[in-house]
């Protein structure tokens, strides 16, 4: 099963390689990483989608916050979460076969970023679910290069539910 | 105070108050060796090889509690700490190493000596730093001691470029540490504490599996208060090993691949299982789905991620173990009432146990002519008796033997390589435990082949006057090795045999200074052994062994605790 991890560390030197190191030695495979700035300076966010069990995935926290430099792990419930993803992809498109694809980008609210003579690269923010199935529409008219930021994701405002669910840490 | 940043890395060190580190120079740490010319309180112990350094700031900590301190410049310098630092981190031993950098604008060049130490040990470190300016020096030392000790133990790296040890400043050490990350344990919960009691208070055959974290949380006294108020029975690991009084009635043994059957029966057989500071190692728990079947397990520890891990816990209990263990006690002694008929639940559990020790004795071959290693350790332990010694071990067959034959009663008197399992552990530890012991007896029992890994340390410990006896359980073999070849790859011997007399043990040792001793018959054993004991200088004992004694009882890896080898299944294979 998959699953989103949302992990504050300090924006400090090697901080990013502690992390990916710690998940090559147990073993762990990431799907998508992802790290950037927060509203905090000192901050950074990292976004992790990791395919483990229940079991794995409790040592993976555990381990994480054992890290100097991790200030907190909580892991992102589909439900919960908004998560977003941004790809660009280059599209084969002879001038007859454009019209068609603009379309189709448009019930996707994919942009056109780039337009060539034989070829128009498109980009798309969605949920990354909905990047799959745009990938997956327009495959067959010739995908010539394709790249996917991986997910990030942030606690829904709404609801009123907690932002993160509590952290599996048994203290 | 106005200091360069070797100045600020000794000024650190003094008022942490370390009073000994190991070390080695070379180029990228001259600005810091060239402090200690100036003047500082701390003692520095100089090594022969990096390794031994670390070694030696392990044996340090592993004798007193306190973190360790090695320190080495950079490239093949820092290197050759890798294995210390490995070592540390697979046993929880707390150490500061300290290493030279090349200079900050060479840094990525590839220059002399350049090496990415903080990127090789990041996999085997708590935490490290790459000190860009010197004002971050004390910050970094005061940080890399506090990483080291709290929590669970472990080691840390602090990488300082030449650079940054010449620049001056103004130092203050800080008062605080600023790690807003590092949040370790501070209280075992109350009500699962209160639920551990319960099952403890419920249980016919309890068994407290201690392992070495007993010992880092300082927590023998609270872990003995616990096993006799509640009558219970402990079995101590081999890093757990002297946690525990082991001439006390409660003691029954070591648990895992070369443990006493009743060991692991009690261990096997029990049905509430209370792991104290222990992770469920492979080589205690052998096949991990036919270990402790049945039992219901307490697991109490200071690292969450140990929880789980390996074993389901049933009850989980994280935080430090010197208050987990008294507040266990005390809700044990609430439960029990002052009635003695609860705590005289386990009597016939204990009974059971010492029956099953009197059933199955470690047992060894008395053929042959030559000396038996059992027979070495049996008399050290004979001879020793209710004295202030600390032992070390190498790593192998002499180390399970030692582990079998030597009774320790003071905590931290044992001092071993578990984890790693690092060859050559054992004389650079000693070299360190009588720096931080100097009125103990420090004895390192060793392997022929680990004393040639790291014997080079002889000459700092007769240099620095850093007395100890170092006995070599010379079967003139890898002899771990070898069992197993014999055992499990139809006797074909392939690389194990280092030969009994190269190199002669005892003139290498006279050569060094040291005293030097050859032993290789029962008539001389004692007497040798008790001169090199009380002769108050470096002392080498090669005792000379018969290398086809192999070390009893064995789970065979990957087979359950219960279906353990002993000695006389041996001898039956054999005579059929």
């Amino acid at each position: 099963m998959k699953h989103t991890l949302s992990v504050l560390v300090e924006n400090k030197p090697g901080a990013l390689m502690r992390i990916s190191s710690m998940f090559a030695r147990r073993g762990f495979n990431i799907d998508s990483l992802t790290v950037g700035p927060t509203e905090r300076q000192d901050v950074s966010r990292i976004t992790l989608r990791v395919d483990c069990e229940q079991h794995p995935l409790e040592q993976i926290e555990k381990q994480m916050h054992k890290l100097v430099n991790v200030l907190r792990v909580s892991e992102l419930e589909p439900d919960e979460a908004v998560e977003r993803e941004l790809a660009l992809l280059k599209v084969a498109a002879p001038a007859a076969k454009r019209g068609e694809l603009i379309s189709l980008a448009q019930a996707f609210n994919a942009r056109v970023a780039d337009l060539g003579p034989d070829a128009i690269v498109f980009e798309i923010v969605g949920h990354p679910e909905e990047v799959d199935s745009f990938e997956e529409l327009v495959r067959p008219h010739g995908l010539k290069e394709l790249v996917r930021t991986g997910r990030v994701g942030l606690g829904r405002a709404s609801n009123g539910k907690q932002n993160h669910r509590p952290q599996h840490v048994l203290r | 105070m106005r200091a360069n940043g070797a100045d600020a890395v000794l000024r650190s060190l003094e008022a942490e108050g370390v009073d000994v580190v190991f070390g080695l120079p070379g180029g990228a740490i001259l600005p810091t060796y060239d402090a200690f010319a100036r003047g500082t309180t701390v003692r520095h112990v100089l090594a022969r090889h990096e390794q031994g350094a670390g070694h030696m700031a392990e044996g340090y900590a592993r004798a007193t509690g306190r973190v360790g301190v090695a320190i080495a410049t950079s490239g093949p310098g820092a290197t050759n700490l890798v294995t210390p630092i490995a070592d540390a981190w697979m046993d929880s031993t707390p150490l500061v190493c300290i290493t030279g950098q090349v200079r900050s604008h060479l840094i990525g060049t590839d220059a002399f000596q350049e090496c990415d130490i903080t990127g090789i040990t990041i996999p085997i470190v708590k935490h490290s730093w790459l000190v860009q300016d010197v004002e971050e020096v004390p910050h970094a030392l005061k940080a890399a001691f506090h990483v080291a000790r709290t929590g669970r133990c472990g080691p840390v790296l602090v990488d300082i470029p030449r650079d940054v040890q010449e620049a001056a400043f103004d130092f203050e050490y800080p008062a605080e540490v600023d790690l807003p990350g590092w949040r370790p344990p501070q209280r075992g919960h109350p009500r699962q504490i209160r639920r551990a009691a319960e099952a403890l208070a419920g249980a016919e055959k309890p068994v407290l599996y201690v392992g070495g974290g007993t010992l880092n949380a300082d927590a023998c006294a609270e872990l003995l208060d616990l096993a006799q108020g509640g009558r219970l029975p402990v079995v101590t690991t081999l890093m757990g090993k002297s946690a525990f009084p082991e001439t006390h009635e409660l003691h029954f043994g070591w648990p895992g691949m070369h443990g006493p059957k009743w060991s692991n029966w009690a261990m096997n057989k029990c049905d509430l299982l209370v792991a104290v500071g222990a992770r469920f190692d492979d080589r205690v728990t052998g096949k991990l789905s036919g270990f402790a079947p049945g039992a219901t397990v307490i697991h109490l520890d200071i690292d969450s991620a140990e929880i789980g891990k390996l074993r389901q816990a049933d009850i989980p209990v994280v935080g430090p173990l010197k208050q987990v263990l008294a507040d266990l006690a005390d809700e044990l002694r609430a439960l029990h009432g002052t009635g003695a008929a609860a705590v005289n639940r386990t009597e016939p559990w204990l009974h059971q146990l010492s029956a099953w020790r009197e059933e199955f004795p470690l047992r060894y071959g008395t053929d042959g002519d030559m000396l038996k290693p059992q027979l070495v350790l049996e008399t050290l332990q004979e001879l020793t008796a209710g004295n202030d010694v600390i032992w070390t071990t190498g790593v192998g067959q002499h180390q399970m033997w030692a582990m079998q034959y030597l009774l320790c009663d003071r905590p931290r008197s044992f001092i071993t390589s578990g984890g790693l399992g690092t060859m050559g552990y054992g004389v650079p530890a000693a070299v360190g435990a009588k720096a931080a012991r100097p009125e103990a007896t420090v004895v390192c029992v060793d392997g022929d082949g680990c004393f040639q890994m790291t014997g080079q340390e002889l000459a700092t410990s007769v240099l620095e006057n850093l007395p100890i006896v170092v006995v070599i359980v010379n079967n003139g073999s890898l002899g771990m090795v070898r069992q197993w070849q014999d055992m499990f790859f139809d006797e074909r011997f392939s690389q194990v045999h280092l030969t009994h007399h190269v190199p002669d043990y005892a003139r290498l040792a006279e050569a060094y200074g040291a005293v030097g001793f050859t032993v290789e018959s029962e008539d001389e054993l004692e007497e040798t052994l008790e001169e090199a004991l009380s002769c108050g200088r470096t002392a080498v004992v090669d005792a000379r062994v018969d290398p086809r004694e192999h070390c009893f009882p064995m789970i065979p890896a990957g087979a359950a605790a219960l279906d353990l080898v002993e000695y006389e299944d041996r001898e039956a294979v054999e005579a059929a």
